[in-house]
């Protein structure tokens, strides 16, 4: 579904120039959900906004689907495979629109048809009643954004979601909902994920394989179930497994 | 009704819209100087709009007899002018002409500030730095010293007065609506959309204007006292509406020659560019209240 | 004798859809311990902390039968008093240090402002206590980081320098609020187990306000859950994950974890009992 090899990307020009992500390899089948982690800085996001064009300076190869991506250009074919969900709900949202007019708009720019039975039916898939329909986003809580965010990116019946730290600005108990939503909405639509997380324990609950990246590069990848038995080769990986892991377990010592 | 507005889960879009208009009328409310304000221009468009009926007198008709009447004379409220009319009627016969320019400049300037700020703002590049320099060269010149250029070129008169506020005005805007732009671009509503195939034309104008939209009106009407103003400087100069018309501006430069013996003449007009003025400026602090696109519109 | 008894503290906001009530009557004492306030957005964590500080502004009003440091009762402290405490006696540590910082004075000038301002004492002994505290934050090169500015360093170190500054004027207690949520994971324990280490050591009291269940059990004594504006449990933070209250017990059981996988998550069931106290 995904196929991403030598990819470069990079920042400014010049004196300015920053190398954000350098060489990165990997490739998603269809029907898999595949993790991308690593902290602040690492580049992890960079790659999905490279791949979808929200980052104009890369080099290197990327399909979806078997086609070649290029650079500056993106046909209504690629828009309707690969969608993104961005992270913070509160930021991918329009100030001044509905509800109804970002599904609306969002689907007619997909060419769909019978739009105004279709924005109920999307406000359905993701949990939401249809008297959502005309709020606006400040009359929304972050998960509820979350879901209108969901909605659009689903409204082009894409195949490969790209998923940008979809919980990282939540609440647990919202970011459980979701990731049950995520989960449920594979499952009916058979979609390829592409989740970007600096939480390990998301992308091990949500992924099947992972990459976890430092400073631009990929370090390590993994199955997660390797993950879970603790099997990390590089350094790096075990550090970000013990730190996500020693919260969970009450062993502290009485002092 | 109330109730209906500001329900959290409208029906319909009309309920939708509707409240959010509430709302915000609500949050204006609270203000009472924006009310002042508000309250000020209203005044001033009935009396406008019923300049034939409420004005005492005709304000071209001189009689000498009575000229330079003070304040307070029987028949002449407001006193009469070196040529004896009536300075309460020429006052709301001239708040006609006011508002004509008032509207025209403020369809003219914000929208051509809009449009290339915008187009600056998203396009960057070379269209950037090309529409930004030309920004910068209008900028450059005094505005009033500019709109006389405009003026003498173009010859005198209230029509070319308007276009040549209008032509000095937008540069601000212009520079207003590319900085919004600037921050709008990169944020993640605009990415979603640009990832739907969405085009250039079509996320400036359904999606970075209505936000760029609200901080210029706030400009415009903060700004709209310096229009009025450089009206009626123009007019004061010569240069904008000619005599006899009652434009305030004119008013004032006429009433000069007499200003030690006969302060009324030009102060009366004075009074109602300044009352004026300051009931935009309110009315824009008011308004700025309400349309800051980061409250969301209600709170 | 306790560093701080609260008692009853209500926090309410006027909006035009009437009263929210951010905190409804909650009553706590702090020791010489590690106090956890855990909760989610909207339940009134971080308005407990700035309403003990008097850091409410209007709409906000805030009301309690006691708000009491070290028996002396805050309420009835004029905003200059309040000013002395803030500080002096009581500091805060906010999220993100990019927004805590002032950008255009360079860190020593404002980690010496922070002492000189509380304390009596020549600039050139308030530098030499502005580089002691930057070395009890573990920060390797003094010196280097007093020049910079807020800009050029990096998150965990700007929130450990910030950690210095409160730290400076020994104050009595410290109100941490989610001092780490901006940070990379590997980040968070490093300056979490610094400040907990100066607490500990100079025998303050600490509020520590996060949204982290895990977090707050390691680095905390005691912890409050909270939920929409009340205390629903209290218990020991070492005993946490045997909390009784089915919101705590949701709360634990929706997090996603390496070492135990589940094909779907637990969700939250609100209760509008909850709300009402027990």
């Amino acid at each position: 579904m995904l196929e991403v090899d030598g990819l470069n990307v990079w920042f400014g020009e010049g004196a300015t120039h920053v190398d954000a992500v350098q060489g990165a390899r990997f490739f998603v089948d269809e029907g898999e959900s595949f993790g991308l982690v690593g902290e602040s800085g690492s580049g992890k996001s960079t790659i999905l906004r490279a791949i979808t064009g929200l980052a104009p300076g890369w080099s290197g190869r990327v399909e979806v689907d078997g086609r070649t991506v290029y650079r500056d250009r993106r046909d209504r074919r690629f828009h309707k495979t690969v969608q993104m969900v961005f992270q913070d709900p509160y930021a991918s949202l329009h100030p001044r629109h509905s509800v109804d007019r970002v599904l609306s708009e969002t689907l007619w720019l997909h060419g769909m048809d019978r739009i105004d039975s279709r924005v109920p039916q999307l406000l359905e898939d993701v949990g939401l009643g249809p008297k959502f329909r005309f709020r606006y986003p400040h009359q929304l809580s972050g998960g509820q954004r979350q879901r209108v965010a969901i909605a659009r990116a689903l409204a082009g019946e894409p195949r490969l979601l790209l998923l940008d730290e979809p919980t990282s600005a939540l609440d647990v108990s919202v970011q459980a909902e979701i990731l049950n939503l995520l989960a449920d909405l594979r499952d009916e639509r058979g979609l390829t994920y592409v989740m970007v997380s600096h939480d390990l324990s998301v992308v091990g609950h949500l992924c099947q394989r992972l990459a976890v990246m430092q400073s631009g590069r990929i370090v390590e990848m993994m199955e997660v179930d390797q993950l879970r038995r603790g099997q990390a080769d590089h350094p790096y990986t075990r550090a970000l497994i013990a730190a996500s892991t020693s919260g969970g377990r009450t062993s502290r010592a009485a002092e | 009704m109330r109730e209906w507005l500001l329900s959290d889960a409208p029906a319909s879009r009309r309920q939708a819209r509707l409240g959010r208009l509430y709302s915000g009328w609500l949050t204006f409310r609270e203000n009472t100087l924006a009310m002042l304000g508000l309250g000020i221009l209203v005044a001033l468009v009935i009396c406008a709009a019923l300049a034939p009926w409420i004005a005492p007198h005709d304000p071209y008709v001189q009689d000498l007899a009575t000229r330079l009447k003070p304040i307070g004379t029987p028949g002449h409220i407001l006193g009469t002018d070196s040529l004896g009319r009536d300075i309460l009627s020429r006052l709301i016969w001239g708040s006609r002409i006011t508002l004509y320019i008032v509207t025209l400049v403020a369809l003219i300037a914000p929208v051509v500030g809009l449009l290339v700020g915008t187009v600056a703002g998203y396009a960057g590049g070379l269209w950037d730095a090309v529409l930004m320099r030309i920004t910068d060269i209008f900028l450059a010149f005094p505005r009033l010293v500019l709109a006389l250029a405009f003026v003498a070129a173009l010859g005198a008169g209230i029509e070319n007065a308007v276009l040549a506020i209008s032509l000095t005005a937008w540069p601000p805007y212009a520079r207003l609506a590319r900085a919004e732009t600037l921050t709008i671009r990169n944020s993640d509503f605009i990415s979603a959309i640009r990832l739907q195939g969405a085009g250039p034309v079509r996320i400036i104008t359904r999606h970075i204007w209505p936000l760029c939209l609200s901080s210029l009106i706030v400009r415009v009407t903060l700004d709209m006292a310096g229009i009025i103003l450089a009206a009626a400087g123009l007019g004061f100069l010569g240069l904008g509406a000619q005599p006899p018309s009652p434009e305030w501006g004119a008013m004032i430069s006429e009433g000069r020659r007499f200003i030690l013996d006969h302060w009324w003449v030009a102060t009366v007009p004075g009074l109602a560019i300044f009352t004026v003025s300051l009931a935009f400026n309110l009315l824009g602090d008011g308004l700025r209240d309400v349309l800051d696109p980061k409250s969301g519109g209600s709170q | 004798m306790s560093l701080l008894d609260v008692e009853n503290l209500r926090v309410s906001f006027d909006t035009r859809q009437g009263v929210v009530e951010a905190v409804r009557g909650i009553s706590f004492s702090l020791g010489q311990e590690r106090l956890g306030i855990v909760g989610e957005s909207g339940s009134g964590k971080s308005m407990t902390g700035r309403a003990i500080l008097r850091l409410i502004r209007p709409p906000g009003r805030v009301g309690a039968d006691r708000i009491a440091l070290e028996g002396e009762e805050l309420q009835s402290l004029s905003e200059r008093q309040m000013r002395k405490v803030r500080g002096r006696r009581i500091s805060m540590v906010m999220q993100d240090p990019k927004f805590s910082l002032n950008p255009v004075m360079t860190v020593g000038e404002q980690i010496m402002e922070a002492y000189l301002l509380h304390a009596r004492d020549s600039r050139r002994a308030a530098r030499r206590k502005a580089l002691e505290m930057l070395e009890a934050v573990d920060i390797r090169d003094p010196e280097r980081v007093m020049k910079a500015y807020p800009h050029e360093v990096s998150g965990g170190m700007g929130q450990r320098i910030m950690i210095a500054m409160m730290l400076i004027p020994d104050p009595r207690i410290l109100i941490a609020d989610e001092p780490t949520s901006a940070l990379d994971v590997s980040v968070q324990r490093t300056v979490l187990s610094i400040m907990d280490g100066l607490v500990r050591e100079r025998g303050m009291g600490l509020i520590f306000i996060s949204h982290d269940l895990n977090l707050v059990s390691e680095f905390c004594d005691r912890v409050l859950i909270m939920y929409a504006g009340r205390i629903v449990e209290t218990c020991d933070a070492a005993r946490l994950h045997e909390a009784r209250h089915p919101y705590t017990r949701g709360l634990l059981n929706s997090l996603p974890r390496l070492d135990q996988p589940r094909g779907r998550l637990e969700v939250l069931a609100r209760d509008p009992a909850w709300a009402e106290g027990r």
